[in-house]
């Protein structure tokens, strides 16, 4: 099969087994999905809120404007929140953090996660064993768990809660790359590189990552949602990032004893966390179909 | 034989697992971070944080202070609270078993309606009622438990309709299943969590099962689809999704602690985030431990049942 399959393979001289016509393929084939398109657009949408919201805040996200928990104080769209400080603003003002700091714990998780994926299934054998029962441990762990443990005594600084959640989400991606880098290292062309005396990192990195990379995307964008969900939870329990700070999950926390009264304080964080997860989640499903639906394409 | 030491392997490598488990909880809590700086702040005077430090024993070597909490544990006394000084499984006290009851509950209910919507959707490939469950799965899944408790409080009990108490109620040393009505919407949390995840394993491990030519050979034979479907098919399709099902009810273990906060449920979840909120640190260490035994069990319970279950990796053992 590997024969057939190898001589069926233009890009083989180059050491790539996927050509680029077939990556441009698999991102047509992702955008051509509903569920794809409607994620991307939620994305945007959530990401735009929070990335230029800020600039459109009429008030600061401390400023006292009015009674506490009054839905329809004066001068306001959403009323007051907990402490008489303007809900829009600080919906406007409280995506920055939940988003910046899931997207660089995500990113970090993710490199270290390929990285232990790939000497796994390069090596094999005893490290490989070693490595792969470590993560099962880790899987031992229920995620929040793990984070609370955490800020118990280290505090809720954004370094601790970052390196938490990069840390969970380091063995789902190292069991990903390594099962789909295993079906890689076999192929031919490794034992090609091998032979002309590449090192092991050009090996690791330019030979067998390409070949996981769709994977990996999908995976990215699953714990990228994990992320989300991990410190929204946090914030939500109560150990976010920083007091009083305008942040959608602490909003959450706070003006949930005014729900019936004044809901907008909790009702538009909860909307915004909902609406950026389940994108993010359409974005991962439809890219994963595609690149299946491509690689039962491809002749074999 | 071999079943017995393939059992005895697997509790070996829990037990092993645990005892990780616990160096890294109390490394985080007790080696990395400073239990008396978190409970005085960093301006405090030396005096008080030496006395502090004298009090709670934590001036002993790390590796005393380590070995004696872990054989504290072992032997069932794993502490007593700093805020109180009372033991900390009185503190806990009836919280575990309502923690455990609430579980228990979630699993019975999401796992057969799990089932029956994976075996349901199998069986009606590609229809409306598929790509319909298919695509609420998906956004369900996408969720996170506070978001999705908190909608149904929205949805169910304050602002849209007030069907269900938005609290649970339950005073010490009150069963928990006293007011079932305020049990529906923590249930409904969970389950809402599990069923995408196993129901979507068990319409894949169904369609493979469907497709197989036993079940082509009892559609032959003239027996009708619905008794294919639910007496055929359906216990072969069960076995491969066991891993699933198990993982997802371990999820429940540590989704309480989500849910009971949504809720006000007098469960282990309230109690560890009143711990976290306090420095309490024994509780907090024995909440974690406790949680991941029940991990590790649970798991341990799914990989002896799927081999039990599958004759062909029973016999490889043999």
């Amino acid at each position: 099969m590997t024969i057939v399959e190898a001589g069926l393979q233009p890009g083989l001289a180059s050491g790539r087994i996927d050509p680029p016509s077939g990556r441009r393929g698999v991102l047509v084939a992702t955008l051509g999905l509903w569920r794809t398109r409607i994620g991307l657009l939620l994305v945007a949408v959530l990401v735009g809120i929070a990335v230029i919201g800020p600039l459109f805040a009429p008030y600061g996200g401390t400023e006292f404007v009015g009674p506490p928990f009054t839905a329809d104080a004066p001068d306001t769209l959403f009323g007051t929140d907990k402490l008489g400080q303007d809900v829009w603003s600080r919906f406007l003002l409280g995506g920055r953090t939940i988003l910046l700091l899931a997207v660089v714990s995500t990113l970090i998780g993710l490199a270290i996660g390929a990285v232990v994926g790939l000497v796994a299934a390069y090596n094999r054998g005893r490290l490989d064993n070693v490595l792969m029962r470590t993560m099962d441990v880790v899987f031992a762990f229920p995620n929040l768990l793990l984070a609370l443990v955490a800020v118990t005594t280290l505090g809720r600084r954004s370094w601790v809660i970052v390196l938490i959640v990069a840390f969970t989400a380091v063995p789902r991606v190292a069991r990903i790359t390594r099962g789909a880098a295993l079906g890689v290292v076999e192929r031919d062309f490794i034992g090609a590189a091998e032979a002309l005396g590449e090192s092991r990192s050009h090996i690791l990195g330019r030979e067998i990552l390409p070949n996981v990379a769709g994977p990996l995307l999908v995976e990215a964008n699953l714990r990228l949602t994990y992320s989300i969900a991990l410190i929204g939870a946090l914030g939500f329990l109560g150990f976010g990032v920083g007091l009083n700070q305008p942040d959608w999950a602490q909003m959450i926390n706070e003006n949930r004893p005014a729900l019936s009264t004044a809901p907008w304080g909790t009702l538009l964080p909860i909307f915004a966390i909902a609406l950026l997860t389940v994108g993010v989640g359409l974005v991962a499903d439809g890219l994963g179909r595609a690149i299946a639906g491509v690689d039962r394409a491809r002749p074999t | 034989m071999g079943i017995a030491k393939f059992v005895l392997k697997r509790v070996l490598l829990g037990v092993l697992t645990l005892v990780v488990v616990s160096i890294v909880v109390f490394a985080l809590t007790q080696a990395l971070g400073d239990p008396v700086e978190a409970i005085l702040g960093r301006e405090a005077q030396p005096a008080s944080v030496a006395a502090m430090r004298e009090e709670l024993g934590l001036n002993r070597a790390v590796i005393t202070q380590y070995s004696d909490w872990l054989s504290g544990l072992v032997t069932g006394d794993p502490g007593i609270s700093y805020t109180n000084g009372v033991p900390v499984l009185e503190v806990l006290g009836d919280r575990i078993w309502n923690s455990l009851f609430l579980m228990l509950v979630s699993a019975l209910v999401s796992i057969p309606i799990s089932i029956a919507i994976g075996t349901l959707t199998a069986a009606r490939r590609d229809t409306a009622f598929d790509s319909t469950s298919s695509a609420t799965s998906l956004v369900l899944a996408s969720m996170p438990e506070f978001v999705t408790g908190l909608l149904l409080i929205v949805l169910l009990a304050t602002n849209v309709w007030q069907v269900f108490p938005a609290v649970v109620r339950i005073r010490p040393g009150e069963a928990p299943w006293v007011d079932v009505g305020a049990l529906v919407l923590p249930v409904l949390t969970l389950t809402l969590g599990v069923v995408p995840y196993v129901s979507r394993v068990m319409r894949a491990s169904m369609i493979e099962v469907l497709e197989s030519d036993y079940i082509e050979m009892a559609r032959l034979k003239g027996l009708p689809e619905r008794t294919v479907v639910w007496r055929h098919a359906l216990p072969n399709a069960i076995g491969p999704t066991l891993q699933v099902i198990a993982i997802n009810i371990a999820y429940l273990a540590g989704g309480v602690i989500v849910v009971e906060n949504i809720f006000n449920y007098p469960g282990i979840g309230l109690a560890l985030r009143d711990a976290v909120t306090d420095v309490n640190v024994p509780v907090v260490q024995f909440i974690a431990m406790l949680i991941a035994a029940i991990y590790v069990v649970v798991n341990l319970l799914a990989d002896v049942g799927t081999i039990l279950v599958t004759p062909r990796l029973r016999t490889r053992l043999q």
